[in-house]
């Protein structure tokens, strides 16, 4: 038996004062998000692992998450659209479609916040990219979104849809979402390690913003005030994945328009925030 | 990988911001900044100066040691050459590849196998997809867990998880050695074994920085001592100097405390 030892460590060089520029830190952010980049087996490694362990030892796995979801938009879309007076026919599909879409979100921003909090034992013991935990939180939020989209492909083929193109004109919007999830798990995980009365008041901000987005009801309910929905962000940025996909003709360039300025904000004030504080987080945490 | 290893540490303090109670919450905060109370909120924010005006300067074969009491900061000057915690004053340079072994269980999770474990320390060193395999074996072998390698480490004996992240810590070979005094706690017939090991990856190391309590361990590894306490460079020097001066401190006391 051998007792060699072969593998040899990856090469770091450090270069780290205390006293730096804007432009000192802000290198070292970029040098955060590249190692973190690199770094994407890790990140997809331990998305799948939460999950995993999330439902370790129940049979059907991470599809309870879809039996849920499912349940879910079954009950309220039945008496939702008794409610509205809709067509089931009519009301199913986007219910179901804005259940799940609606769910990746508000799941994301909730977790977000604990992005770095969670990881503090590594944190504390192994210099890591924090960009790495970033993606951690938005591939295990992407993992679990997939198995959602199970309940919408169902709901899709019972009542015979096919978004066709829609599905192409989808990916644009999902793209954005992966940008602004990625800015938001370092805003939210940083801010949150530093002020800890962050997440209740995020979970109840998300609260709000689920009655006042057109999640469950159509945004053609609202009659008139429909001109004023581009001023919600969380509108913005659910319509421009789901007015595709429901083969409603595409999302409309004002929509577009909020939500490119929303993510715009979002990422400018995520990155200045992640300069300033990330060497900071691991005395936070 | 760079030529030659070194470490540079120039006037590093690291002050660690106690946060409690209201200086925790934002509400408290905004609150406070709006009745115009946070310069004075400000004011009370304890800190705790953990390292203060630390200079080193580590080249190819120096074998540090760091000695001093519990809290003299030895831990934290580790985690500081990691670049885990960055100086809040002074500046810190390291060239060389690094391994700190300062958690013994890091990244490990009970709930995953052995094997899976061993795959994800490799993601963690960003180690590329070939090497894992070399790895597996390494740790596999030397941590003689047989069957036991496909089942979950939740069920592994307290010696076998020991063993998993001993041989998982000490299977990368860095350029540039930490290691806390963890790594010498562990079963005494797994001990002779994991010496060898432990010496072997000491020897190929370029430059090593130990911290202990046990100064016959730092004895026999050290070349040069480094005696913290509070946060403060006590003595600098080669280790038997300095070891004497350190050792000689507990005997002085009783003396001054009878005369």
């Amino acid at each position: 038996m051998s007792t060699a030892v072969s593998t040899i460590a990856v090469s770091t060089d450090l270069d780290l004062k205390a006293d730096i520029t804007v432009a000192g830190r802000n290198r070292l952010a970029v040098d955060d998000v590249a190692r973190g980049v690199r770094l994407w087996r890790l990140a997809v490694a331990l998305g799948w692992l939460d999950i995993r362990l999330r439902y370790r030892g129940s049979m059907l796995g991470p599809f309870w998450l879809t039996i849920s979801t499912g349940v879910m938009v079954a009950a309220l879309g039945f008496l939702y659209s008794t409610l509205f007076k809709m067509d089931l026919r009519e009301y199913l599909p986007f219910l179901a479609l804005s259940q799940v879409l609606w769910g990746f979100l508000s799941a994301l921003v909730s977790e977000a916040c604990t992005t770095f909090t969670d990881a503090e034992g590594v944190i504390r013991s192994v210099r890591m990219p924090f960009f790495v935990y970033s993606t951690r939180t938005l591939i295990r939020n992407f993992i679990a979104l997939g198995h959602n989209i199970v309940v919408i492909v169902v709901v899709f083929a019972i009542f015979q849809i096919w978004p066709g193109w829609g599905l192409v004109e989808a990916i644009p919007g999902l793209l954005l979402w992966v940008i602004d999830s990625l800015a938001l798990t370092l805003l939210l995980g940083a801010f949150c390690a530093r002020f800890r009365d962050i997440q209740p008041i995020v979970n109840s901000v998300m609260q709000i913003a689920f009655f006042v987005t057109p999640v469950i009801w159509k945004p053609s309910q609202l009659g008139a005030g429909v001109d004023n929905l581009p001023f919600n962000p969380f509108f913005d940025l659910l319509e421009i994945v789901r007015a595709p996909l429901l083969g409603e003709g595409g999302t409309s360039s004002m929509t577009w328009l909020g939500a490119v300025i929303y993510s715009v904000v979002l990422c400018s004030v995520s990155w200045a925030f992640f300069v300033r504080a990330r060497g900071r987080i691991t005395f936070w945490i | 990988m760079a030529d030659s290893a070194s470490i540079l540490v120039e006037n590093v303090s690291v002050l660690f911001p106690l946060y409690h109670g209201s200086s925790r919450s934002l509400k408290k905060m905004v609150v406070a900044a709006a009745s115009g109370r946070l310069a004075q909120d400000t004011h009370q924010r304890v800190v705790v100066r953990a390292l203060t005006d630390i200079n080193l300067n580590l080249g190819r074969g120096d074998r540090l040691g760091l000695v001093g009491s519990n809290g003299a900061g030895k831990t934290t000057l580790l985690r500081v050459l990691a670049g885990i915690y960055e100086p809040v004053m002074g500046r810190l340079k390291v060239s060389g590849s690094l391994n700190a072994l300062l958690d013994p269980n890091l990244g490990m999770n009970v709930e995953l196998t052995g094997r899976e474990n061993i795959l994800l320390r490799g993601l963690y060193n960003g180690l590329p997809k070939s090497a894992l395999p070399r790895l597996e074996e390494d740790v596999a072998d030397f941590a003689e867990l047989s069957d036991f390698l496909d089942l979950p480490v939740r069920i592994y004996s307290a010696g076998m998880v020991v063993r998993l992240g001993f041989a998982l810590a000490t299977a990368i070979r860095p350029q540039i050695l930490l290691m806390d005094e963890w790594f010498l706690a562990g079963d005494a017939v797994f001990m002779d074994k994991a010496r060898v090991r432990l010496e072997e990856m000491v020897r190929s190391a370029d430059i090593l920085v130990l911290s202990s309590h046990n100064t016959a361990i730092i004895k026999e590894w050290c070349s040069r001592v480094l005696w913290l306490d509070q946060g403060r460079i006590i003595a600098d020097g080669p280790a038997g100097d300095v070891l004497n001066q350190y050792l000689g401190l507990p005997a002085e006391q009783p003396v001054s405390a009878l005369g």
